[in-house]
């Protein structure tokens, strides 16, 4: 039955293709759908952008306080706390990603054992640890040499880069790690063959080409980052959340603040998304047409 | 005159797979040696073994008169770490079958990686030898062209000129040409014939019998993790003893 109508086509089909088709003109596929779904998403974009505008929000007081001094320096705060817990997180990730594929069967439980324990703990719950760490020790250093009181030296800005370093580092070793294993054998080897020891190898040979797998999800840890140092703000840290949270508290002015924080946040994740590209293109060398396109 | 190579009742196993069960090889200075044998009969597990990318299980290994492996002292044979190994791997230049360049380097910087990084040579001198030996393997114009650029017989001459820019005294080859499209494996052997004209000592695993045939000081040829029987390539390619040797010879060239 099939077979049959399958033929009729064919013939049809073939009649088409014998006979002279130069003169007729070309009708192109009208995407009517496109149209509607256009049509509908500006709509709802529309009615969005009106709920906001005529909401209860005074748009001039989220503007003045876009650039108050005590927002200005929470923005810096966050990008500051971001970047240096991100550069904890990278340096764990990479020494413990390391240790997992060490010989030694010690240094490798040592190494799963951090990843499945920090992984497995709320972040906010990591923080407050850190932050109360005096109660379990309270004064840290080494007896006899140096010796500082737990309160002194916790204060919120470590326990935040402490607390959010650590846990980044359990989810970049894994990335890390994903990274080196996507690495050819054959590179260890060559690496070996020219006389490379292990770490000479994986250094010079297997992390820069790693960096190419390792990357795009590093980028998207960094941007997760950046809005999880507004966690920072309940140890008292004054990153640009808490800066809002400050003011608002004061002035009542709670969704227009939110607002001013949420702007921030946009603005500094759309020039690390910028720097990303620009960093995955330098590794990209000799990476072939797919990975170096755009 | 000393062997550059001396092996005596290696063996090596995967499990309890035994891969190698006990091969014997001395070779000499500016020998070529060229190993044949079907898949699986132990030839790249012979090589990987001289280099040290596998641990032996069984008998011992001598490299220029040191022991490949171990350090003897008194009565006992020490384990060498990890480092000490690197080094020793430096009497060896290794060739694989797949290449294995380092694809986000040129090809010079291939070639430099080793000198300036593991023998700590400086970035002049390291290129200025670089861009010699890439000239020897004819590639002089494509120092700056990265692995993906060149052709799979280009890369294997870079491959060659990153394993001679360690000076090794021992070269391994590991079926260099199989991997090439035929019209490719020309220019690579014309490169390996000019390295044994200039007295290299190597050991050469391949199917080239011609290549075996013109260049070869010795044939080998190995079946189930042993050498069944060598001798001058005329003896071997003409007239094996072995009904074996005979067997897969004509496999090949028919
Ligand atoms: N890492 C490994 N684990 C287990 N078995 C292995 C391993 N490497 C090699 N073998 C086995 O050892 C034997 C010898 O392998 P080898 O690669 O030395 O053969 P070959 O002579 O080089 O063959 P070919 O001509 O196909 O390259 C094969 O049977 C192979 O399956
Ligand atoms: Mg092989």
């Amino acid at each position: 039955m099939l077979l049959e109508v399958d033929r009729q086509l064919a013939k049809v089909d073939h009649a088409a293709h014998t006979e002279d088709l130069s003169h007729l003109e070309h009708v192109r596929r009208r995407h009517i759908g496109r149209y509607i779904g256009a049509a509908a998403i500006l709509a709802i974009a529309l009615w969005i952008i009106l709920a906001f505008a005529h909401g209860q929000v005074e748009w001039s007081v989220t503007g003045r306080y876009l650039t108050a001094r005590a927002i200005l320096i929470g923005v810096g705060n966050t990008v500051l706390l971001a970047v240096l817990a991100m550069l904890f997180g990278i340096a764990i990730g990479v020494t413990v990603a390391i240790m997992r594929f060490s010989a030694n069967p010690i240094i490798k439980w040592a190494a799963l054992a951090y990843v499945g324990l920090f992984r497995g703990i709320p972040s906010l719950l990591q923080l407050l640890l850190w932050y109360n760490l005096a109660l379990v020790f309270p004064t840290i250093g080494i007896p006899g040499l140096f010796e500082w009181r737990t309160v002194d030296v916790m204060t919120p800005f470590v326990a935040a880069l402490l607390g959010l370093g650590i846990n980044q580092g359990a989810y970049t070793s894994e990335v890390i790690r994903a990274g080196l294993i996507s690495v050819d054998d054959g590179q260890y080897e060559a690496a070996s063959a020219i006389g490379m020891h292990r770490l000479q190898g994986l250094r010079r040979i297997i992390l820069p080409q790693a960096m190419r797998v390792i990357l795009p999800p590093i980028g998207n840890e960094f941007i997760g980052m950046v809005k999880w140092t507004s966690l920072a703000s309940v140890i008292q840290f004054s990153e640009v959340m808490h800066a809002s949270e400050t003011i608002y508290y004061a002035n009542s002015r709670v969704i227009e603040l939110l607002f001013v924080a949420a702007f921030w946040y946009l603005a500094v994740i759309t020039v690390l998304s910028l720097l990303q590209s620009r960093v995955e293109r330098y590794f990209a060398r000799g990476a072939g047409r797919a990975a170096q396109s755009r | 005159m000393n062997p550059i190579l001396k092996a005596i009742d290696v063996r090596k196993s995967y499990g309890t797979f035994e891969a190698l069960k006990g091969i014997d090889l001395e070779i000499n200075r500016s020998e070529v040696l060229c190993l044949i044998g079907p898949s699986g009969s132990g030839k790249s597990t012979f090589l990987r073994c001289i280099n040290q990318l596998e641990i032996i299980d069984g008998g011992a290994l001598w490299i220029n008169g040191q022991l490949v492996g171990y350090r003897r002292v008194g009565h006992k044979l020490y384990e060498l770490s990890e480092r000490e190994i690197a080094r020793q791997r430096l009497a060896t230049g290794m060739v694989f079958q797949r290449f294995n360049l380092f694809p986000n380097k040129t090809a010079l910087q291939n070639v430099i990686e080793g000198p300036t990084q593991v023998l700590k040579l400086g970035r002049r001198q390291a290129e200025a030898t670089g861009r010699e030996l890439l000239d020897r393997v004819g590639l002089a114009h494509k120092c700056n062209a990265y692995p993906i650029e060149l052709s799979g017989g280009q890369q294997q001459r870079v491959a060659i000129a990153r394993a001679l820019a360690m000076n090794p005294t021992l070269m391994l080859f590991d079926e260099p040409t199989s991997a090439l499209d035929p019209e490719l494996v020309g220019e690579v052997l014309a490169v390996m014939r000019d390295l044994a004209r200039s007295g290299m000592t190597m050991v050469v695993v391949t199917h080239e019998l011609g290549f075996a045939r013109e260049v070869a000081s010795r044939v080998l040829f190995m079946d189930h993790g042993l050498i069944v029987e060598g001798g001058s390539p005329e003896q071997i390619l003409n007239s094996p003893t072995h009904a074996r040797t005979r067997e897969f010879i004509s496999a090949v060239l028919s």
